[in-house]
């Protein structure tokens, strides 16, 4: 029987692998190597901003790994979401490590760069065609909210990336790409069956945290058939049992069994997770199911102003008894202190309490001992990071004097760490568009640039 | 009255896009698991209670037998990462989920 063989080297492109990991896999002979590099998960900021929330040497190092290696075995390379977020600032941060490392090495291929970037117009159009829908938990977008998006992004399927591969590229970046499909696009080209070559890519995306005991920075490998596939690792220490398998399908999603997708479900209410030796597992019965019309998910994020913040700490039992009325009681002082000054967002997370909780007893008075201490941190939100200073500060110097009831301890309220106390936390995101948009066919939105790349130097 | 942090493996909780938090409950075996499931402990309007939320804010709960699991995902207070934010990537709201007993 035939069988296609993915190395997925780490959950995401910079968190790195364990050499010996990596040069097993390729012992095994991949037929392609293929990395996500990207999640919605560390919050707005990223894709707000273009930047990458991983590290530019950190993605460098997995990155020099990878490329050589499908140099020397002359596979391709396949890097979904690059820079994190997938806009076109993160896919040129992404493409200019690869042109350094090719440089450096001396390495020379055919290069596909594929842009996931959505222009507010041709979304602005959509939405006045009715050609958007509304995510169930999400508000749905408004002409406002496409505007004051920095940067849309859509998740593409496999079908670019067949394209490219159909194009002969053997190094290929995309922006915005749905995480499964780096996995299972050349599976998909060479005929395989796509529900069983995207759960698979489902499952390799996070590469070895379906293991037991997970890694985030070590590899697994793929065998997918005809009628299955089998999942292993590639480090002695890590296992793939049933249990772990299965526990990684429950991972960040919704439902388990019907994982929607570009232009269709991947439909998992027949899957079976069996153990076919003491560290591998055998998957059957999932199904891919195509939708009637195209969707692709949009994810956008936008200013909301910067932010800066002041740690401080008590050890005062009767302040921390009081801690609730206390900062409502300085946060209208600080809104009553500015005249002109109204636009801002100020909050206080008082940790040893509730600063992590949404949801339980949150009474802070109820929940401390006399004896516990509360650490506090004072956050301001402003138009600019001068009135974001003005705004903490101020907070911080109010608290740190305010005569609550029963006070003993007259000379300063708070216990502060660092000199100086207040620290500037940059641009602060929203995330402004998380819905999905028709399309009249898969690749449409998502042009590919593709060039030689030699020695680094595209030609 | 059975302890939930006594039975299960797993409670956990974590993003499902910036919109949604989702919690995992695994149970240790097998019998107990389907003894949960198939009476129905977890429904919306007992997590919505255990959560002080409304139950219209519980989008699903849905057993998953190859993982002995009960998944329920709620609405995301507020989207990940904006202003009011506790929890950027929703991994430490699970608590309440600790201290549930049922007979």
């Amino acid at each position: 029987m035939r069988e296609f063989r993915v190395l997925s080297p780490t959950a995401i492109l910079g968190y790195g692998f364990p050499a010996a990991s990596f040069e097993e896999g390729m012992r095994r002979a991949p037929h392609v190597i293929a990395v996500d590099a990207g999640s919605t998960d560390p919050g707005p900021y990223y894709l707000g901003s273009g930047k990458s929330f991983t590290d530019r040497g950190a993605v460098k190092r997995d990155m020099e790994f990878m490329l050589a290696a499908a140099m020397d075995a002359n596979i391709p390379v396949i890097i979904g979401t690059a820079g994190g977020s997938g806009a076109d600032d993160h896919l040129q941060w992404n493409v200019d490590i690869i042109k350094e490392i090719a440089a450096e090495k001396g390495l020379s291929f055919k290069m596909a760069e594929i842009s996931a970037q959505i222009d507010k117009n041709v979304v602005k159009k959509r939405l006045e065609t009715g050609g958007i829908v509304a995510m169930k938990a999400a508000p749905a977008p408004t002409v406002k909210d496409i505007e004051d998006s920095t940067n849309i992004v859509a998740q593409m399927g496999h079908e670019p990336i067949i394209a490219a591969l159909e194009a002969g590229a053997q190094v290929i970046i995309t922006g915005r790409a749905y995480d499964p499909t780096v996995f299972a696009a050349l599976a998909i080209k060479e005929g395989y069956d796509a529900g069983l070559a995207l759960h698979m890519g489902k499952i390799l995306e996070c590469a070895a945290i379906a293991a037991t005991p997970g890694s985030g920075s070590d590899c697994m490998f793929g065998y997918l058939r005809d009628d299955c596939f089998e999942l292993a690792t590639l480090n002695p220490v890590r296992k793939c049992t049933t249990t772990s398998v299965a526990a990684h399908t429950l991972y960040e999603k919704s439902d388990p069994t019907r994982l929607p997708g570009p232009g269709g479900v991947l439909d998992l209410t027949q899957t079976t997770f069996e153990q076919a030796n003491e560290s591998t597992v055998i998957v059957r019965g999932s199904r891919f199911i195509p939708d009637d019309a195209y969707f692709v998910k949009l994810e956008a994020a936008k200013l909301l102003g910067y932010r800066t913040i002041s740690f401080a700490a008590t050890a005062d039992p009767i302040m921390i008894g009081q801690l609730d009325k206390i900062v409502e009681a300085v946060k209208e002082r600080v809104h009553t202190n500015f005249d002109g000054i109204t636009n801002f967002f100020l909050d206080f997370k008082v940790y040893g309490t509730n600063g992590a909780s949404f949801y339980g007893n949150t009474s802070r008075g109820e929940l401390c001992s006399p004896l516990s201490e509360a650490a506090i941190i004072i956050e301001a939100v402003a138009q600019t990071p001068e009135l974001a200073d003005t705004i903490c500060s101020f907070a911080r110097s109010t608290l740190l004097h305010f005569g609550y009831e029963g006070r003993k301890s007259t000379a300063g309220n708070l216990a502060f760490p660092f000199s100086p106390s207040d620290f500037r936390g940059g641009a602060v995101y929203e995330f402004s568009l998380y819905c999905l948009m028709a399309t009249d066919d898969a690749c449409q939105y998502f042009p590919m640039k593709i060039y030689d790349l030699k020695k680094g130097v595209p030609s | 009255m059975i302890k939930l942090f006594d039975v299960a493996e797993v409670i956990r909780s974590k993003n499902s896009g910036p919109y949604e938090l989702t919690f995992d409950i695994m149970f240790k075996d097998q019998a107990t698991f389907e003894d949960f499931a198939s009476r129905n402990i977890m429904t919306p309007a007992v997590f919505a209670k255990l959560y002080g939320i409304d139950e219209a804010q519980v989008m699903s709960v849905i057993a998953f037998p190859p993982s002995k699991a009960v998944k329920i995902t709620i609405v995301r207070p507020i989207s990940s990462g904006a202003l009011g934010e506790k929890d950027v990537y929703g991994a430490q709201q699970h608590k309440p989920l600790l201290g549930f007993e049922y007979s």
